[in-house]
Formats: C-alpha cells, sequence, structure tokens
C-alpha cells in the first residue's frame, strides 16, 4: 500500500520540475509543455487526495482541469503559430510587443 | 511500493528530459512519456477512468497537437536566435550541477556543467543518441512495470475499502457528473465552444 504522502511529494517535484522549465526555458513551446506537466501534477494531487478520502470529487475535479488543458492548449498553440507567423520565431525574447 | 517507485523515477526522469532537451521533438516526446506514467499512476491510486481519459486527452490529443505544431514551425531544431542566452545557461548549469548535489567549489561545478551542457548539446554526435536510448529504456521499464503489475495483479482494483469508493469506475463518475455536478459539465462546454471558436479565429487571422 503506498502512503499518500508519497503521491503528494511526487507530484510536488513534478510540479517543481515545471515551475524550472517555465523559468528556464526560452522556447514558448518548452514552456507550454511545463505548464502542461504542471496541470499534471496537480491532476496527480487531485487523484491522490480522491483516493485517500474516497471521495469523488476530486476525479471529477481532475476532469475538469483536463477539459481546461485541453482548451487552453488549443488557443495556445493557435498564439504560438501566429506569433511564429509574424515574427518568426519562438524565443519568448523576442516577443515584448507588451514592454511598453 | 515497488511499482510505485518504479513509475514515479520515469516519471521524474522525463519530466527532466522534457525541460532539458533541446530540440522541442524529443521534449514532446519526453512528454508523451510522462503522460503515460501518470495514467499508470491513475490506475495505482483505482482511477481507471481517469487513466483512459488521460491516455486520450493528454497523450492522445494534447501531444499530437505539440507534434503538429513543433513539425510545422520547422523539425524542431533551434535555430541561432533560439539559443539560450548566456544566463539563462548558467542559471541551466548550476540547476543541473545542483541536482547533482556536488556543488564542491567553482571549478568542479563549472565541469559538471559542460559536462551536462554538452548532454544537452544538438552537436554531439553522442548526445542525441544517449538521451534516445534513455527514453527507449523508459518507455520499455514503463512497459515491463505495467506488464509485472497486470501479471502480479498489483494493477488491479482492490476490492476492500474501494466499494464505497467506486473504483472510479465510469458509473461511478458518470453518477456524480451528471447529477452534483451537472452544472460545472455544462459550463465546460462552454469553455470548449470558445477554445475551439478562439482558436479557429486565430489560425485564420492572416492580417
Amino acid at each position: 500500500m503506498v502512503p499518500t504522502s508519497s503521491y503528494l511529494i511526487l507530484s510536488a517535484v513534478l510540479f517543481c520540475i515545471g515551475v524550472v522549465g517555465v523559468l528556464i526555458r526560452r522556447n514558448v513551446l518548452i514552456i507550454f509543455m511545463s505548464v502542461e506537466m504542471m496541470l499534471n501534477a496537480v491532476n496527480l494531487t487531485f487523484a491522490a487526495l480522491a483516493k485517500h478520502f474516497l471521495q469523488l470529487n476530486g476525479q471529477i475535479f481532475v476532469l475538469m482541469a483536463m477539459v481546461v488543458a485541453a482548451a487552453e492548449v488549443a488557443v495556445g498553440l493557435a498564439i504560438v503559430m501566429t506569433v511564429v507567423r509574424h515574427k518568426d520565431t519562438t524565443n519568448i525574447e523576442d516577443v515584448n510587443l507588451l514592454k511598453g | 511500493m515497488f511499482l510505485f517507485i518504479v513509475f514515479a523515477a520515469i516519471a521524474v526522469v522525463a519530466a527532466l528530459g522534457v525541460i532539458l532537451s533541446r530540440k522541442p521533438v524529443y521534449s514532446a516526446l519526453f512528454l508523451l512519456l510522462n503522460f503515460a506514467t501518470l495514467a499508470a499512476m491513475y490506475i495505482l491510486l483505482q482511477a481507471q477512468f481517469l487513466a483512459a481519459v488521460q491516455i486520450i486527452v493528454y497523450a492522445g490529443a494534447i501531444v499530437v497537437l505539440f507534434l503538429f505544431v513543433v513539425m510545422l514551425i520547422g523539425g524542431g531544431e533551434l535555430g541561432p536566435g533560439d539559443r539560450e542566452t548566456s544566463r539563462q545557461g548558467a542559471a541551466l548549469r548550476s540547476l543541473v550541477s545542483l541536482s547533482n548535489g556536488l556543488p564542491k567549489g567553482d571549478k568542479e561545478t563549472r565541469k559538471q556543467g559542460d559536462a551536462a551542457t554538452s548532454l544537452a548539446s544538438p552537436h554531439g554526435s553522442a548526445a542525441p543518441r544517449l538521451r534516445g536510448s534513455l527514453a527507449l529504456v523508459l518507455a520499455v521499464l514503463l512497459l515491463a512495470a505495467v506488464g509485472y503489475g497486470l501479471v502480479t495483479g498489483h494493477l488491479f482494483p482492490v476490492q476492500g475499502n474501494a466499494a464505497a469508493f467506486g473504483q472510479g469506475s465510469v458509473e461511478a463518475i458518470g453518477a456524480a457528473l451528471y447529477t452534483d455536478y451537472l452544472l460545472p459539465f455544462e459550463l465546460t462546454s462552454v469553455l470548449l465552444l470558445v477554445g475551439m471558436v478562439g482558436a479557429v479565429v486565430l489560425a485564420k487571422n492572416e492580417g
């Protein structure tokens, strides 16, 4: 029987790896992938706690998070494609239109 | 516990592979491995429906979308403009040497950092092969662990206290989703519609 805390530790580790990926990479695609990894880590937390408390609410919430992630990826990748079409780069250092 | 440790190790190494690969294609494939491992974790957590949805939605839709975009914007080879700036490179190196747990002195740190950079460099001839074989080993390990769990029955739902839990089955999830969570469920359809329209508008807008 695996204790719930080990699932929580694993999901924290995965979340931190995702945060580090967002911070150190400059390729917008890899930043997106890191965000997806963070979402997945949170989903793992929800599922582990659903098992811990023997309630299905956590699993329902994981489904909602998956829907949000799917919509986010669709819009985000469309934005990436538009940026690539306009500026021909995936480096976020070159995309600073809102920098004032 | 043994299966959990194997899955956790694969998930962590795949996550590190996502953020340390130079080519986005490799990152996307490591991401696929990470998602598949998390699906196995969901089965360990008796959330079978979530595992299926994880494979279908994440591995089947999202990673394929990522791969399409990577292919569309040029095979995933990072151009010179996409190279990490020196500050980020230094941060990456120090992070890698920190994760190796041996930040003893500047010289040794730099040596390890250089080793890490050569590992992450697309120009070294041995590095991509090493990473590819690493990914292969991880994937085979994942399959072997899943097969071991199926053969020994560790991946099957436990019958004891799981009866009240509904074992994460489609029946239990559907009952909760269509009664208690009906309004959020309907709202997600609106969210999906908005996302779809947004993607189409962004993709169509030429100017």
